[in-house]
Formats: C-alpha cells, structure tokens, sequence
C-alpha cells in the first residue's frame, strides 16, 4: 500500500506535533512507526485512521485523497481498522457481538451472517470459546485480540495498529504479537506504532522513527536497527535498547 | 452480643439479623401505637370515605405513570440538547436545568398553573399538573443521564468512530445502553421522588391522594385516620421502587 503525506501540519495549542511533513511510503505488508512519547507517531495514525483531520495539507491514502468532511471520513473508516491501545471493546456486549455490530449496523449484513463471520474470525484467533464472554471477563490479552479480530471481521483494506501492547504485560503482548504476525501472513497490509522494537525489526518491510514535528527517517528493518541514518534515530534507539 | 456486627471478614449469622429485624419492627411499631393510639379512635367514619381514597390513589398513580414517561422524554431530551454544539439549544437546556433546579417544587406548581398556564387560558388541573411536575423532575434525570454519558470514557466514542458508526447509532448502540447499566439506580430513586412530589400537586386542587385525604380530613375531622392510610398508601408505592432500586444495583454491575 501506499501512503503520501503533502505539507501536513497538526497542532495542538502551540504545539505542532506534526509540521508542514511530506512524505511518501510504499510497503506490501508492515510499516512501524516508531518514536518518543509525544513525537506525533499516535497524531500520525489517526490522521491516516480518518480519526482527525490535518490543521492544513493532504493525506493521500492508495492514491486517494482523504476528505476533510466527517461524513466523507466515515465512508473512509468504514473501508479500514483501527485497534487502540486499550479500551477498544464496547463493556456492556459479548466477545461476539462486539464483531457483530459493526457488521450488522454499518456493513447491512443480516445477524446470521454477521455471526458466522464473527465466530469465523474469533475462531482463527483461538477466541470462539470467549464468544460469550464481556470483555470485562477477558485477560488484556484476549480482549486486544478480539478487538484485532473485530477490525479484521469487516475485510479492511488495510489494518493500523496504534501501541496495541503497550497497556499489556509480556506474556500477553507476545500473545498479541502472534496474531499479528498472522495477519502479515493473510496479506493485509499494517501500519503499527509500536515500543516492541524486537517486533518491529523483525516484523516489519519499513520501519520510520517520528518525532520532532515529522518523519526523521525511514527504511528497511534491517538497516533502520544496524545503521541508523540520522543521529536522532541513534540517539533514540541507543536510548531504548541500553537494558 | 458480638452476633450483632455485621463485618466484611466476620458476617453475623442469619439468625442474628432475622432477629434484628424483628426486635426492631416491634420497638419501632410500639412506639408509633403509643404515638398515634390517644389520636386515632374512629376508623368507621374515615372506612365511609375509602372510595375517595381508592380515587385519590389511582389518580397519584396515573399521574405518577405518565409524568414518569414524560420527564424521562424532557430528561434525555436536556441532557443531549447540553450537550449540543448549537449554542442555543445548549444555553436553554441549562437554563431549564439550573433555574428548575433551583427553585422548590411549590413555586413551581404556584407560578406554572397560576402564572403561565392561566395566562394560556390552560385551565385543566390534572395535565398542567402532570407538565409541571414531568418538567421539575426532568431537571433532575437531565443531570442524571448527562452525568451517566460523560461517565462513558473518550476511547469508546473512538472506538465508535472507528468502526464507522454515525453519532446517532453510536449513542444508540454503544453510549446508552451503558448509560441505562449505570444510571438505573440513580434514575430509580429520581422517580421514587416523583411519586412523593406528586403529593404537591394538592395545591392546585388537583384530586390525587394528598388531596383526597385532606378532604377526608375537612370532612370527619379524622386528622390520624386521614393521613395514616395516605402514608401507607404512599409506602405501598415507593418500597417496591426502592427494592427494585437494590435489584438494579446489583445487576448493573458488570466489569468495564
């Protein structure tokens, strides 16, 4: 897929998270962001998630321009999943039909296909015993990936994946992590922000280090980890993988 | 006499609080008959009356029934318009909500039936009376339920977002049904109020139990015997609201 930004300027009160960034990427299957607190790799996604809109520029998502009105972005988001960091899955509904909603009432499927579509997907995840269960009985682990198997269920065109890890302990982020790895093997391209530098070097085609107001850097796993190009990304990465 | 504390790591037996309650039923039903005993003498005259008590009693009830609808409609209805970007619609839903808030039930009843209802040439007690108390007690469930929305945290909106639903399938599917599971309790107890405050509508002559056990009053001279049966009438009322109160807590808690 690819991703093209033009003079994309976000701020939030004086600060400008992202300033005036054009760029232009293109990757068949992971693309991580990386980067500090703060540094506009969150901004970033949900400008390409149709969550926000730019103060001023482009997103240019596969060649198409994302509109600035809501309804416009909704159609968008409609086409696409998003998975948060936490806190993705409505409390009051089962496993199932937190998956089925979405089918039902924005995709016009009848509840008996939605549920077979739910219950397909939760059960590729290992999650069709959980069907039943609200979220508030699911581990951490259990709930992200019914909220992967919930942006799946809709057939995106693409996946992004904001820090969704980051609020779990390691044994469940590996837990996570698995899936994710299987969606790279179904072909839907990804877009992840991501602290798990292991996953990302492994994982990912493109890997860009955000922060500073824009993209500092971006390119192949491989190099991105061995030879970092810019003294930014050094510094940062010298800084996360001293323990 | 340590069977008497109730303690989270050392309950007290079920004996124990049976037997509590007992005691206490009868201490505190001794101290009523030795309160209204010297008052209350003769129930035949207030019994030839029990037709405008029944009356009464339906009439709280219906009144009850359709304000309780009514203010629900005129509470959601505020809560959302509190929420609105229009700055109109927002400005007079907190009008309503302070300035109802803030006065007493009796001003209201005085100056909506008296003032504004007059002043139409709307002469009809029971429906003035049931509008004004479906507004007053509207104010309230406003609160309520606008309190219950901004308890539902931002990642769910988001979430709704990004799922593509629209405002009004997110409130719908997502916000409400929350809100319901967490304001039931609260909203219970708002129209166990509504039920007591119907009481005020007396003022204005219209007919409902109050009203009706004053004219019993006026008629046999009968002040215990009149009341008495109004309080019990009025309990008969609010208990099974308040238990049903207690059942909803305990089904409205769900891990979130």
């Amino acid at each position: 897929m690819k991703v093209e930004l033009k003079n994309v300027t976000r701020a939030f009160g004086t600060n400008r998270v992202l300033d005036g960034v054009s760029f232009e990427v293109e990757f068949a299957h992971v693309w991580a962001l990386i980067g500090p607190s703060g540094g506009g790799k969150s901004t970033l996604l949900r400008l390409l998630a149709g969550l926000d809109r730019p103060d001023s520029g482009t997103v240019i998502v596969d060649g198409v321009a994302l509109g600035r009105s809501e309804e416009a972005l909704r159609q968008y988001r409609r086409t696409i999943g998003t998975v948060f960091q936490a806190y993705n899955l409505f409390p009051h509904l089962s496993a199932r039909d937190n998956v089925v909603l979405p089918l039902v009432e924005v995709h016009g499927h009848s509840r008996a296909d939605a549920v077979s579509r739910a219950e397909d997907v939760l059960r590729r995840f290992q999650l069709l015993a959980h069907a039943d269960k609200q979220p508030g009985l699911l581990s951490g682990g259990q709930r992200q990936r019914v909220a992967i198997a919930r942006a799946l269920a809709i057939n995106p065109k693409f996946l992004l994946l904001d820090e969704p890890t980051s609020a779990l302990d390691p044994e469940m982020t590996a837990e996570v992590l698995d899936v994710i790895a299987e969606l790279r093997e179904l072909g839907k391209p990804l877009i992840l922000v991501t602290h798990e530098m292991g996953f990302a070097r492994q994982s990912s085609d493109l890997v860009a280090f955000v922060a500073g107001g824009g993209i500092q850097e971006c390119g192949p796993a491989g190099t991105f980890f061995s030879d970092p190009a810019t003294s930014g990304t050094r510094k940062f990465l010298e800084k996360i993988l001293r323990y | 006499m340590e069977f008497l504390f109730d303690r989270t790591d050392k309950p007290s037996p079920a004996w124990a609080k049976a037997a509590t309650a007992c005691g206490l039923l009868a201490l505190y039903s001794a101290l009523c008959f030795w309160s209204f005993s010297s008052s209350v003498g003769d129930w035949r005259k207030v019994w030839g009356y029990r037709a405008v008590f029944l009356d009464g009693w339906a009439t709280t009830i219906g009144i009850s029934a359709v304000a309780l609808v009514l203010s629900t409609v005129f509470g959601v209805g505020a809560a959302l318009a509190r929420r609105s970007a229009f700055l109109p619609l927002k400005y007079t839903a907190v009008l309503y909500v302070e300035t109802i808030r803030g006065l007493p039930l009796m001003v209201l009843v005085l100056f909506g039936f008296y003032g504004v209802a007059d002043r139409l040439g709307w002469n009809d007690r029971l429906p003035v009376g049931v509008l004004i108390l479906s507004l007053f007690s509207g104010a309230y469930i406003a609160e309520v339920i606008r309190a219950g929305i901004e308890s539902v945290g931002r990642s769910q909106w988001d979430s709704a977002r990004a799922v593509g639903l629209t405002p009004a399938q997110t409130y719908r599917f997502v916000i409400f049904p929350q809100v319901l599971r967490q304001t039931l309790p609260p909203l219970a107890g708002q129209f166990s109020s509504l039920i007591k405050d119907s009481s005020l509508l007396y003022i204005v002559g219209v007919s409902e139990l109050t009203f009706a056990a004053q004219q019993v009053n006026s008629a046999t001279y009968s002040t215990f015997e009149a009341y008495l049966p109004l309080g019990a009438c009025y309990l008969l009322l609010t208990l099974p609201v308040s238990l049903w109160t207690k059942f909803l807590e305990r089904q409205a808690s769900y891990e979130s």
